[in-house]
């Protein structure tokens, strides 16, 4: 019963005109067909690399740096009111990004692997309404987390924290260890300027933490995976040195926009973290933690819960995190067959919809229900600001939320109705609201659902009615 | 021993009686004061709010080596923080909080923290706002639970006696006790046949049908709150600095719309009479700035919002409360870039007309390295429970033993403040 429906409708990103026909031979083989290989972006929009972009993103900020002593020495009042040429330099790519996503997601014919790119994207989340990563945040999707997405987590992760949008996002590139070639160099400067005496120099060098706390807190271990304010610090101090490429004077090295270890802020020698001491050199010793963070039953159990709760329920059910979390420890990470066991398990084949859709989820089932794919940034931009999740913002390094409480307050259901009525609006020429509500819903489609749209006022009125009902709004 | 480190870390409540004599003669008086039932609007600064910029501790010996470019000056010389008594001060960036303070209607909190110890963002939030001594563990949040222990007096006819200023409910003000959200795009445009037929289609579905039913009465409300507006009391009264650092980013001017849409909201006929707010940016791991830079600007930002919410509530800002939190303070000592870590005691505030103000409540511990939690955090000394107690207890008049039972268990260590509102 609903197989179909629920290999499309919920582990896809919705049906468009021909999905459900096509799935319906053998639901769970769809699926698994959709498992092989990187996941490249569906659509036609051509994106810069973050090498590009960050190119572009040193001479903007060396033009503002310009603007702003020409400012000051004018005296003028207010340079940053003025045009700023980072914002200026980062806007195209965001714009193309967002643009690029709602593209492939509406086009893809591998939905489900779609979602899982979402799904990493937000597990991973970097936030673009951060200035320094406005422009770079898309790219940690399109270029860490595309081509990893059915390989190994070990691998995913590791390019994931190696990106540069990661490590601009969580102030990572300038994280110094105190006894580093930077620091010491520093030290012995300001002692000699004071004659030989030992004293503090001009710019003090020391970590910043924010990256080591998020990858065990957020995207490996979980909040209670075991770890002390000490190993934060200890982690802290391993990955001092990931970087991003292109600086000036002791900064310079690597290329602009692609990760750069920077040997002379590493902190040198052996540390211990949970326990282990890790005796690597270099960048190697924090990879060596990443390979055994990714190895851990805790890792197994967060990731587990939270596939489980994308994909099944809210909250999320024991059995099938226990399951899933299984074959992530007896494969080592394997996705592919993390997300087979996800197929698996029975609770996934509930035929109650029990997930909320999220915005971004509503706008891609729509889409793809309507079977239109945006030519604009502006066909979509709007779109995501009205609903409340506008793309690659989450705001916090926790990502969006994924439980309907999250999202389900009144004003945001009546900005869905005003969304889906202007969409309605756009959209209803040549639509017959009754074999579009079969088209996108199979038989999820309910019969008080039809006898709406059948009586509604307009074609647009029935196009609004389908879209807000409540077996469109859940998947 | 330094005698002024000593006079610090003597465990006692400081209170500045300077400040408290100059109240009288400021512009409390721009407010009547009438009767009717309280107000609460309860903000909440998402990130982690670094309380030694906001409230820095300037008298204490340790604060600038620790906070370094980072540390706010003492009162009186360039970008000096705004004086509040011999110990501590304002950020030169809350002009309006400041002026708030000297007419008595601002108490300053610092060394303050909910009970949680650990330095995640999102479990300090649940704990902030689930009024419990650990993450998990409810899925609603203390506000709510008071809702429904409000007595009956107060106005508010309306099931509804609380909205939250976002698209979605926070779990501060999740539970069983309805509440409204507004965001300020209204949704004025949607065709009322089309929400007529909506709810049709959702007779049987009821958790669409309850939400829609929600928005539709919101919607009403909003409507009559802004044929209202413009009445403001303050708004003749004073003009409007500009913000400190003269930049407005989008953020900060949403934070005013958001106060502008509680302030309506609540001024209108069977308004609520709780309102939450959030606020977010407050992660400051780089490049925080001190006078001027990018925390500046926020808490101007902020600042602007609380004046905007003050002057939009008008006659109603006498016998209002504003309680400005966060879920914890941030490391004593300045990062290696330029920014601060994750904390434990931080500060808090409360505003309004209702308020006995011109005060700081801070049982100060010092910075001295000994005195810091786990070396490198303020250390609290006061449970943000003792505040939310006594807001509810003497302003909202929930009844203590529901205060102590339902609303914060696990509690009894944290003992509602005394004194906190005007009688």
């Amino acid at each position: 019963m609903m197989q179909t429906e629920i290999a499309v409708l919920r582990f896809g990103l919705g049906a468009r005109p021909g999905d459900l026909p096509a799935a319906a031979d053998d639901p769970r083989a769809w699926l698994t067909a959709q498992l092989k290989g990187a996941v490249q972006l569906a659509g036609n929009t051509a994106l810069a690399p973050s090498e590009q972009i960050f190119t572009e993103l040193l001479a903007a900020r060396e033009q503002r740096l310009n603007m702003r002593r020409e400012a000051a020495a004018q005296s003028a009042a207010n340079p940053t009111d003025r045009f700023n040429p980072v914002r200026a330099a980062y806007l195209p790519h965001y714009r193309a990004q967002v643009l690029a996503r709602a593209q492939s997601a509406s086009l893809t014919a591998r939905p489900f692997a779609e979602r899982l790119v979402h799904f990493w994207t937000n597990h991973f989340a970097v936030s673009a309404d951060k200035g320094a990563d406005f422009g770079v945040a898309g790219t940690l999707e399109n270029e860490a987390i595309r081509p990893h997405v059915n390989g190994r987590f070990v691998d995913l992760l590791t390019a994931v924290e190696q990106h540069p949008a990661m490590i601009g996002f969580l102030d990572n590139q300038y994280s110094v260890g105190k006894d580093s070639e930077l620091a010491q160099l520093a030290a012995r400067r300001a002692a000699r300027s004071r004659g030989g005496a030992p004293g503090k120099p001009r710019r003090e060098f020391g970590i910043n933490e924010n990256l080591a706390r998020e990858i065990l807190e957020l995207h490996t271990l979980g909040v209670n995976g075991g770890y002390t304010q000490r190993d934060v610090t200890s982690f802290a101090q391993i990955i001092t040195g990931w970087s991003i490429g292109g600086g000036k004077a002791r900064l310079a090295g690597g290329i602009p926009g692609r990760f750069y270890f920077r040997d002379n802020l590493h902190e040198p020698g052996a540390k211990t973290f949970l326990g282990k001491t890790y005796y690597e050199e270099g960048r190697r010793q924090g990879e060596a933690v990443l390979a055994d963070l990714s190895r851990s039953p805790a890792t197994a159990h967060f990731i587990a819960t939270k596939l489980v709760r994308h994909f099944i329920a809210d909250e999320p059910p024991p059995a099938a995190v226990e399951r899933v979390a299984r074959a992530f420890l007896k494969t080592g990470g394997d996705l592919p067959r993390v997300y087979a066991a996800l197929i698996e398990a029975p609770e996934a084949w509930d035929t109650e919809m029990r997930k909320f859709k999220t915005p971004e989820d509503f706008v891609f089932s729509t889409l793809r229900a309507l079977n239109v794919s945006p030519r604009q940034p502006e066909e979509v931009l709007h779109s995501f600001d009205l609903l409340g999740q506008r793309q690659y913002t989450p705001g916090s390094p926790a990502g969006w939320p994924d439980t309907a409480k999250a999202w389900d307050g009144s004003d945001a259901l009546m900005h869905r109705v005003l969304w889906a009525s202007r969409v309605a609006g756009r959209y209803e020429q040549g639509i017959d609201p009754v074999d579009f509500a079969t088209a996108s819903l199979g038989a999820y489609a309910r019969p008080e659902t039809v006898t709406a749209l059948k009586r509604a006022a307009s074609a647009s009125q029935a196009l609004a009615l389908l879209l807000m009902s409540p077996e469109f709004q859940r998947r | 021993m330094n005698p002024f480190y000593m006079a610090l870390t003597r465990r006692r409540f400081i209170r500045s009686a300077g400040a408290l004599a100059a109240s009288a003669a400021l512009p409390h008086v721009l407010f009547a004061r009438t009767g009717g039932s309280a107000r609460l609007v309860v903000v909440i600064l998402r990130g982690a709010l670094d309380g030694l910029a906001a409230v820095p501790p300037y008298a204490d010996p340790h604060y600038a080596g620790l906070h370094r470019e980072l540390a706010i000056s003492a009162p009186g010389g360039v970008d000096g923080a705004l004086a509040l008594d011999n110990v501590f001060g304002l950020h030169p960036s809350f002009v309006f909080l400041h002026q708030r303070y000297l007419a008595g209607e601002l108490v300053v909190f610092n060394a303050v923290a909910s009970p949680y110890r650990d330095r995640s963002h999102f479990d300090g939030q649940n704990v902030l706002e689930n009024g419990l001594t650990k993450p998990i563990g409810t899925a609603d949040g203390w506000l709510n639970r008071a809702l429904g222990a409000l007595p009956r007096t107060h106005a508010g006819n309306g099931t509804e006696r609380a909205v939250a200023i976002s698209q979605n409910v926070p779990l501060i003000l999740r539970g069983d006790a309805p509440v409204m959200s507004k965001s300020p795009q209204a949704s004025a445009e949607v065709d009322q046949d089309l929400l007529a037929r909506l709810a049709d289609l959702y007779s049987k579905d009821e958790w669409f049908s309850a939400r829609l039913s929600e928005a539709v009465q919101t919607d009403k409300l909003a409507d009559s709150g802004a044929d209202m507006a413009g009445q403001s009391v303050m708004s003749g009264g004073q003009a409007n600095p500009s913000p400190q650092n003269g930049v407005k980013p989008a953020a900060v001017d949403r934070v005013s719309g958001i106060a502008r849409m509680a302030a309506t909201l609540m001024r209108s006929d069977d308004g609520p009479e709780v309102a939450v707010i959030e606020a977010s940016g407050w992660d400051t791991h780089a490049n925080q700035g001190g006078a001027r830079g990018a925390l500046a600007q926020r808490l101007a930002g902020l600042d602007t919002a609380l004046r905007v919410l003050a002057e939009e509530l008008g006659s109603l800002w006498p016998q209002t409360a504003v309680l400005i939190v966060t879920e914890f303070g941030r490391t004593a000592a300045m990062n290696g870039t330029r920014g601060t870590d994750h904390g434990t005691g931080g500060c808090a505030f409360l505003a309004g007309g209702a308020v006995r103000g011109g005060r700081v409540i801070a049982d100060w511990p010092g910075l001295a390295p000994a005195a810091l939690l786990d070396n490198r955090d303020l250390r609290p000394t006061l449970d943000l429970r003792s505040v939310f107690k006594a807001v509810l207890d003497e302003h909202m008049h929930v009844d203590a033993k529901t205060l102590a039972t339902r609303i914060f268990p696990d509690s009894s260590g944290a003992r509602p403040l005394q004194g906190l509102m005007r009688a």
